[in-house]
């Protein structure tokens, strides 16, 4: 959007009023949430620990003491350790950075593949749609795990590969919803008065619909990070995610859970910080989805 | 009348409706505009009216070349807008805009006012870069909008507002031909009169000719010149504004003008309504002969059988109605 910086001011004599976008009213909504506050601080607090923490660490997270074992919290490690005598504080903030890592990505390929494919589907209708969104379709009906077994049978237990099976699951809802917004906001008068105006139709597209369907992007967004962790937790635990000895929320948990009778803190802790983060993306997202309701921000 | 600017010869649109997706069963087509043919003068304001669904709004989307003709010509200038290519339909954007019904939808709500209006000068490189900012306070000024109110955006306006703010959207390009499509029928009361005024006073400004659509007489008898009457895709009667008003010919125009409220109470108590029976019948599958036939008061055997053609049955009007000398003292 164009900023009052390119308004000489010498045009007016009087001083101009800025206004207020749908967006900053949003986020003036959004900050009078307080579980959506939390949400965000949380978040930033949990990023923040798992990507600088690693470095300030004493331990590294494959560094093994066999002859520690599996010892409770204690001054040395803050959370105990492992049945190897790793240190679960490092591999607890190192396995956030995979766990975090997968969530962004695989939601950044699910946002790109569903945000195209329903935006086209959406404007251009007709067969082309019809076509388009039958194909969702029939994806929707393929068996998820058995689909990304077979991806890990033929291809290798790789975590890029992990991203990209995630992902090319998830999108097919964000497609499905983008292109009912779009539909619905090609319609409205404001798309017929920019096609009058004679604008392009990449300028239509870019400027004049997607501003307003990102609202619900973003919403749906914040909500399919929590359900991507939580796939790839479940794919860890089933063995087929993350190896070790490389770890994330979901293998620790799987340790955890092998060993709790023994040695709760194994499964306390990452248990803990898993479900602090998704209850945190959950909040965030109800607050955004409040926040960004046109519904209850038009008059 | 003057040499026209806008020409329409046997406009049709036509929309095909057909159920089921990749193989489609067509079910029939609705005939929404069916053959009008029109002329709009230079400074003329042609008032259009009709009742809802009888395609006003076709019409109008079909002259802005945003709706596909099936048949037809609409000749702006000289230059037939339906066979052009799109380059050319690009070029006459510049003298053919349109005011839409609802200013809720008509502006885009993440852009601000200075955006919106910003937006047609540059992609059409109207003014300079530099000069854009002083032409869109120029634009505000002449809808009556104060310009320092240029960084708000359109859900900080009221309805009326918005409204002008849409209108000089359509000025930015300074246009010669502005389509309204039902522009005051979402506001207040007390609001129309005011955008009322503001068209009449700006196509008398800067010359401009205005196709003003409504579905209610007295309004466009305020703005026009000339009126023309729609029912179910087709015109059935064109004239002098107040003309038509007060001597209505046809029989469906009879029944609109009656069904005008009158402000005098003792006026309105003997006031003759002339209540049409049942509804408007669907554009899919319009009645044979004259399509008004079914609920015209006036009707006989010859009305089921060809369709009546507009024919000017004195000078400065026009009529489709077979029976009009005949029920012309009625």
């Amino acid at each position: 959007m164009a900023s009052a910086s390119s308004l000489p001011s010498a045009v007016l004599a009087e001083p101009i009023e800025q206004g207020n976008s749908l967006w900053r009213d949003a986020w003036l909504r959004l900050q009078k949430n307080k579980l959506a506050v939390f949400g965000l601080w949380a978040l930033i607090v949990i990023t923040v620990l798992c990507v600088a923490g690693p470095w300030l660490m004493r331990y590294g997270y494959e560094e093994q003491n066999l002859d520690l074992g599996a010892s409770a919290p204690s001054g040395a490690h803050w959370l105990g350790t492992d049945t190897l005598g790793r240190d679960l504080l490092v591999r607890l903030l190192y396995g956030g950075r995979v766990s975090l890592a997968v969530g962004l990505c695989a939601t950044f390929v699910a946002l790109t593949i569903g945000v195209t494919y329903g935006a086209v589907a959406g404007f251009f209708g007709g067969k082309l749609d019809a076509v388009m969104m039958r194909a969702v379709d029939i994806m929707y009906s393929l068996p998820f795990a058995i689909f990304v077994i077979l991806l890990m049978v033929f291809f290798g237990r790789n975590i890029i590969l992990l991203f990209v099976a995630i992902g090319a699951v998830e999108w097919l809802t964000m497609a499905r919803i983008v292109r009912s917004q779009v539909m619905a906001i090609k319609k409205m008068e404001f798309i017929e008065a920019a096609r009058s105006l004679g604008f392009g139709r990449r300028r239509i597209i870019f400027r004049h619909i997607l501003p307003n369907v990102l609202g619900p992007i973003i919403v749906y967004t914040t909500l399919t990070i929590p359900g991507v962790m939580l796939l790839e937790a479940f794919l860890s635990f089933l063995g087929l995610g993350v190896q070790p000895p490389m770890s994330s929320w979901g293998v620790l948990i799987k340790d955890g859970a092998e060993k709790m009778e023994e040695f709760p803190w194994l499964l306390v802790f990452p248990g803990a910080m898993f479900s602090l983060t998704l209850f945190s993306l959950n909040f965030l997202g109800d607050g955004l989805r409040d926040a960004l309701d046109v519904r209850s921000s038009k008059d | 009348m003057a040499e026209p600017i806008l020409e329409l010869r046997d406009v049709r649109t036509h929309f095909p409706v057909s159920q089921g997706f990749l193989f489609k069963r067509a079910l029939g087509t609705v005939k929404a505009v069916d053959g009008v043919t029109l002329s709009l003068g230079r400074g003329e304001v042609l008032g259009l009216v009709g009742e809802s669904g009888c395609g006003k709004s076709t019409l109008a989307r079909t002259i802005m070349q945003l709706l596909p003709t099936t048949g037809g010509a609409v000749i702006l200038e000289g230059k037939n807008l339906t066979t052009g290519s799109a380059g050319d339909v690009h070029h006459i954007r510049r003298d053919l805009q349109m005011v839409f019904q609802d200013p809720y939808a008509s502006l885009n709500p993440r852009m601000t006012v200075f955006d919106t209006l910003a937006e047609p000068l540059r992609v059409h490189r109207v003014c300079p870069a530099t000069g854009v900012p002083a032409r869109v306070a120029e634009l505000m000024q002449l809808v009556g909008l104060a310009p320092r109110f240029m960084q708000k955006y359109p859900h900080e306006f009221s309805g009326g507002q918005r409204q002008r703010i849409a209108i000089a959207r359509a000025l930015a390009l300074e246009p010669k031909i502005i389509i309204a499509d039902e522009p005051v029928s979402a506001l207040d009361v007390s609001i129309q009169a005011q955008i009322l005024n503001l068209l009449a006073q700006l196509v008398r400004k800067m010359n401009l000719s205005l196709v003003f659509i409504a579905h209610d007489l007295a309004v466009v008898k305020h703005i026009s010149d000339r009126v023309a009457v729609m029912y179910l895709g087709k015109i059935v009667e064109l004239g002098r504004a107040a003309d038509v008003i007060e001597r209505p010919r046809h029989p469906y125009t009879r029944a609109l003008v009656s069904a005008i409220p009158t402000p005098n109470p003792d006026l309105e108590r003997t006031r003759q309504r002339i209540v049409l029976p049942g509804d408007p019948p669907s554009p899919m599958n319009p009645p044979s002969g004259c399509a008004f036939h079914p609920r015209c008061p006036h009707a006989r055997e010859i009305c089921k059988s060809g369709v009546p053609p507009l024919f000017e049955f004195e000078p400065y009007r026009e009529v489709a109605c077979v029976r009009v000398e005949e029920i012309a003292n009625l």
